[in-house]
């Protein structure tokens, strides 16, 4: 354990790192997986196709490749930023179809009944939605919301692979220092990610419970 | 859709909403079109951009850097179902002994990153790049196929298992003979969407060094000069990945509408959504039980499947 008295603070700052950029992707993804969601929803066809597309070419891309284009290929076009952006819009673009599609699932898992006595009351599109529906389908979306955020949680370590400082690179600058100690670093680089990883997972299973209960 | 949430529109509406997608479409067309200029203005589709690949060799290479993909993708796939069964297996085991060790480590490969596995797998036990990638990706996505199909077996009616007891079958032969092959039939699409994850996943492998797909083309683009060709083999490979991969997702619809097993899994295949195997498991799950028993608490799993991890 020589290298965690010697270059804890490597780790601890891979792990800050990684917080901070989850911490920022969920903000920037959340609210853009909404907008992909209603566009999904809404009556206005063009609006539908948009979201669609956008999801069906994210979801079928691998985040390597997103990473990449941001990474590298957007610099030679003239697009330079600071690596920590580029990899916090890559994570964005990669996750926010699929919070939309965790969204839409609970918007399809509100009873339509709910929707026609909406309907039939007289509300409008926009109140439907968003005084009947919405309020609905939160408590359905919750739990797989955070489970794509545990996705996320993961695939931050992409970011470590493209120049960016972050846990996952931590581990591999420590695992080239201290060679003989490599099992060590591994357990407590993991235990580093579990301990984002299965809180998330508990606090999710916990809702799903509450939610089916009520259900 | 659900169209449930408007009416079917009047003429209002419908000037409306067609007012709405031409004004979406003329900003989406003009969005292109900045798009479009702007690339041509960087002489990115001037024919001195995309001369290499008149050369067969140029594709040569491509071709076999996306088979490796493939291939790793292959072998990560059946591995990660066998490993998947058995810690299914494991997981329901009467013995505590068994269970909570498995439990235990199931929770420790679900909750890491793929990248740390394959990192790790390499330098610990001094593999091959392509041998840590694939297992990495078999152990990772065969725990979270394991969970899935854990959450199938107990998801099936009670009378299932006290009927296979009742013939005399012993408890282990049960659960092989009669509980697990419904289970991986309902299961089906959620455990082939989770290998449409892993063929992503396995471009991860461009970190670890592996010369696949993504690693080639960089490699050949700096070959022959990344700032001139750096966008053309970029735009070469994601076409080639979106294509395999829109295929392969197209086959897991096939695949889920043809299950005979039932509505459960049909249902399950249209919600599920790609990335969170997980969550649609539970979904399809709920939806079955309610129609035979009142709703009770769905099995606990969590994870998300990955995308990218």
């Amino acid at each position: 354990m020589q290298f965690l008295i010697e270059s804890g603070d490597v780790l601890l700052e891979g792990f800050l790192s990684t917080l901070r950029m989850l911490a920022l992707t969920v903000l920037l993804a959340v609210p853009l997986g909404i907008l992909l969601a209603a566009m999904r929803i809404s009556p206005v066809p063009t609006l539908r196709w948009v979201s669609a597309g956008f999801t069906e070419l994210l979801r079928n891309t691998p985040l390597t490749l997103v990473f990449f284009l941001l990474v590298f290929v957007l610099p030679r076009l003239g697009v330079i930023v600071d690596f920590q952006i580029s990899a916090i819009a890559a994570l964005t673009l990669y996750t926010a179809p699929f919070y939309a599609e965790a969204i839409r699932s609970g918007i399809n898992s509100v009873p339509s009944g709910q929707a026609e006595a909406a309907r039939s009351l007289g509300l409008t599109f926009g109140q439907t939605a968003s005084l009947v529906i919405i309020p609905q389908a939160i408590r359905t979306v919750v739990p797989p919301l955070i489970n794509v955020t545990i996705a996320l949680t993961k695939n931050t370590s992409v970011a470590g692979g493209f120049l960016v400082f972050e846990l996952f690179a931590s581990s591999r600058r420590l695992a080239n220092n201290y060679a003989d100690e490599t099992i060590a670093i591994f357990l407590v680089v993991a235990a580093c990610y579990l301990a984002i990883t299965i809180p998330l997972g508990r606090l999710a299973d916990q809702l799903e419970k509450k939610v089916a209960v009520l259900r | 859709m659900t169209s449930v949430l408007y009416d079917v529109p009047g003429p209002r509406a419908r000037r409306r909403a067609l007012i709405a997608s031409i004004i979406t479409g003329i900003a989406l067309a003009g969005a292109l079109a900045w798009v479009i200029v702007t690339l041509t203005g960087e002489g990115l589709f001037d024919a001195d951009r995309w001369d290499v690949f008149r050369d067969p060799v140029v594709w040569g290479a491509l071709g076999g850097a996306l088979l490796v993909t493939l291939q790793v993708a292959a072998i990560a796939s059946v591995l990660a179902v066998l490993l998947g069964s058995v810690f299914a297996l494991l997981r329901l085991s009467r013995l505590k002994v068994v269970r909570v060790p498995t439990t235990v480590v199931l929770e420790f490969l679900r909750g890491m990153p793929v990248l740390l596995m394959m990192f790790f797998i390499l330098i610990m036990f001094a593999t091959s790049q392509y041998w840590a990638v694939v297992m990495g990706l078999a152990l990772y996505n065969g725990a979270i196929i394991g969970e899935a199909l854990r959450a199938g077996i107990v998801a099936l009616p009670k009378g299932q298992r006290e009927a296979g007891l009742a013939l005399g079958m012993t408890p282990l032969l049960t659960r092989l003979l009669v509980e697990f092959p419904q289970a991986f039939r309902a299961m089906t699409p959620i455990i082939v969407a989770q290998l449409v994850v892993l063929l992503k996943d396995s471009s991860l492998g461009y970190i670890v060094g592996l010369e696949e797909l993504v690693r080639r083309q960089r490699t050949l683009a700096e070959f022959y000069g990344f700032s001139q060709y750096g966008f053309s083999f970029f735009v070469i490979t994601l076409f080639a990945f979106l294509i395999v991969n829109l295929v392969l997702s197209m086959l897991a619809r096939r695949l889920a509408s043809r299950d005979p097993a039932g509505r459960a899994s049909r249902r399950a295949a249209r919600k599920t959504t790609g990335e969170n195997a997980d969550t649609t498991a539970i979904a399809s799950i709920r939806t079955r039980r309610s129609e035979a028993q009142p709703p009770v608490a769905p099995p606990s799993d969590h994870g998300g499947g990955d995308g990218g991890n």
